[in-house]
């Protein structure tokens, strides 16, 4: 090949790879866009007031944000409760207490539970700890939003622990091995310094497996016994934003009222979840300059 | 320090940890452990190699292997070319400006959008905007632009570790960047990226929301033929078989066969990435 055809292929290849790269950004913005297009013609059928202040989500006539949103936090809410304690003792334990053979069994047994699919934890939901909840506290069926709560945590768990051990491990060993030489034990190290420098770290593991929870479709949908009505408590039967979509749209006519309102439902879920990433990056960026 | 010392040290907390782990132990075996005591009794060569018969309460689940295996190949040649590309410009072009640092957020944003709005975009994209339809070729697209982020950040993870002396030999001796990259960077890399590509692909093999409107269906007849008909999934397949069928109870050991199928391809493809990644880091030795 003469080296004239070598440098213009050169040139061509970098402006290629250069188009890849713009393409993410083309990707984020046409999925906001899209969103948005329909959303904004929701919103020349229903005023957004009433799609913000009205308590009913019933696709005929009412179309409120009120009861899905308030579903889709409560079983956030949950899950956190559950996942948040269990993921950071956990990635505390595999990084700072478990050595050699064991935390060669634990790291790969977290990669499990991360590739499972949500499908069969939802699943799980209903043969498992949908009998389970309905025996234990006595009522008709346990398809209901304290279920929802337990597979989203399973879903957000593996997420929590490898980001949270991730920064737990980057604490490095001579802050440690001041304190153990200042006669600090195990638990003391842990709590008044590893815990500390790797905060940040920390909330931005919580702040991911929020993200996943919060858009995690699957497992609510089959686990969570889809009633319209608002949620009360963790034993009443919810329906998130995912799952109405889920639900909906695959019945719903093209381009109606009802269509374009599931539309305005992903663009709240869409910024959710956005913004608790980008908060998430920026905790991370705050560990990064620790170091 | 090993356990037993930090243990009598102060047991408490130590307790406690130890319980967190047990727990979140405890739920992977209940998973596996459910499925698979279940789940083999219904497997068997008639389950795997035959078509559903009976309005889905007798047979096997062949369509849905078939269809889930072909959706994957669909998301692969999708997203792997654009994948790699812009993981080599990240790597090896891009300079640590604002409009890369603008690129690596749109990258993290893509990871973190839920996967039902990836439909609801195939949907308005793919089905209805290029007339595609619901079709495999809709939900392999749609799947495609879920796996990019993830293989995004870890084939530039592996282009990172091929020795920046690789390069500039390549360099010194006349190779221009694009030859480089062609012959030196990516050979390197090959291992690190296949690990990669895998994991990404064994996700999106699991998933359901995307392709609930993009074009998965409950039935079809025979194995998929072209790229434009609907199609089954052992993921959409085992949602529908545990919440959508009329008669629930009796399809239930088939569904937790198609559990157990599912399971065991996303961990094969596991597996398969796991020994690649070991093959590759002996060589390194």
């Amino acid at each position: 090949m003469n080296n004239r055809l070598r440098v213009r292929m050169d040139k061509a290849f970098k402006v290629v790879f250069r188009i890849a790269g713009f393409a993410c950004i083309a990707i984020l913005v046409s999925i906001f866009m899209m969103l948005l297009y329909n959303t904004v013609a929701f919103f020349s059928q229903i005023k957004p007031l009433d799609f913000i202040t009205d308590t009913q989500w019933n696709p005929s006539r009412h179309f409120g944000l009120l009861p899905l949103l308030a579903s889709t936090l409560l079983v956030t809410l949950g899950a956190m409760a559950i996942a948040i304690p269990l993921g950071i003792g956990t990635a505390l334990f595999i990084s700072e207490y478990a050595t050699g053979f064991v935390k060669n069994i634990l790291k790969p047994a977290v990669e499990m539970l991360s590739a499972i699919p949500s499908v069969v934890i939802g699943f799980l939901g209903i043969v498992v700890i949908s009998p389970g909840i309905s025996n234990l506290f006595g009522l008709s069926n346990g398809l209901n939003a304290l279920n929802g709560a337990i597979l989203l945590a399973i879903m957000a768990l593996p997420t929590i622990i490898t980001v949270a051990e991730d920064a737990i491990h980057a604490v490095p060993m001579t802050v440690k091995e001041a304190s153990y030489g200042l006669g600090a034990t195990k638990w003391a190290t842990v709590k008044n310094i590893v815990l500390p420098a790797a905060y940040p770290g920390i909330i931005a593991a919580i702040m991911l497996g929020m993200g996943r929870a919060i858009g995690e479709t699957m497992t609510v949908l089959m686990a969570t016994g889809n009633s319209l009505a608002f949620p009360t408590g963790f034993f009443s039967s919810i329906r998130t934003i995912t799952a109405t979509i889920a639900i909906e749209m695959g019945e719903v006519p093209f381009q109606t009222t009802h269509y374009y309102g599931l539309f305005a439902l992903a663009l709240i879920l869409f910024l959710i979840t956005m913004a608790v990433n980008v908060l998430a990056e920026r905790m991370a960026n705050r560990i990064r300059k620790f170091q | 320090m090993n356990f037993k010392t930090i243990f009598k040290e102060n047991p408490l907390p130590a307790t406690m940890l130890l319980l967190c782990t047990l727990l979140v132990c405890t739920f992977l075996f209940l998973i596996l452990g459910e499925i698979f005591s279940k789940g083999l009794s219904a497997l068997s060569w008639s389950f795997i190699f035959d078509a559903p018969k009976n309005g889905m309460t007798e047979g096997g689940i062949l369509p849905a292997i078939v269809g889930t295996l072909l959706l994957t190949l669909i998301t692969t040649l999708a997203s792997l070319p654009i994948g790699i590309a812009c993981a080599i410009y990240l790597s090896e072009y891009a300079e640590n400006n604002t409009t890369t640092q603008i690129i690596r957020a749109a990258i993290r944003n893509l990871a973190g959008v839920p996967s039902i709005i990836y439909g609801l975009f195939g949907l308005a994209l793919f089905v209805q905007g290029l007339q595609l339809g619901t079709s495999i070729l809709s939900a392999g697209l749609t799947l495609g632009l879920l796996s990019l982020p993830y293989i995004i950040t870890t084939t530039e993870e592996a282009l990172k570790t091929v020795p920046q002396s690789m390069r500039e030999g390549a360099l010194a001796l006349g190779a221009t960047q694009f030859e480089t990259i062609r012959d030196i960077v990516l050979p390197a890399s090959i291992p690190g990226i296949a690990t990669g590509v895998i994991l990404s692909l064994s996700r999106a093999a699991g998933e359901t929301a995307p392709i609930l409107f993009t074009g998965a269906a409950f039935y079809v007849t025979g194995l998929p033929g072209n790229l434009f008909q609907e199609f089954m999934a052992l993921p959409y397949h085992l949602y529908m078989l545990t919440t959508q069928h009329q008669s629930i109870a009796t399809v239930r050991p088939l569904a937790y066969g198609t559990a157990a199928v599912l399971i065991l391809l996303v961990f094969m493809l596991n597996i398969v990435a796991f020994m690649i990644r070991n093959k590759f880091r002996n060589q390194l030795k």
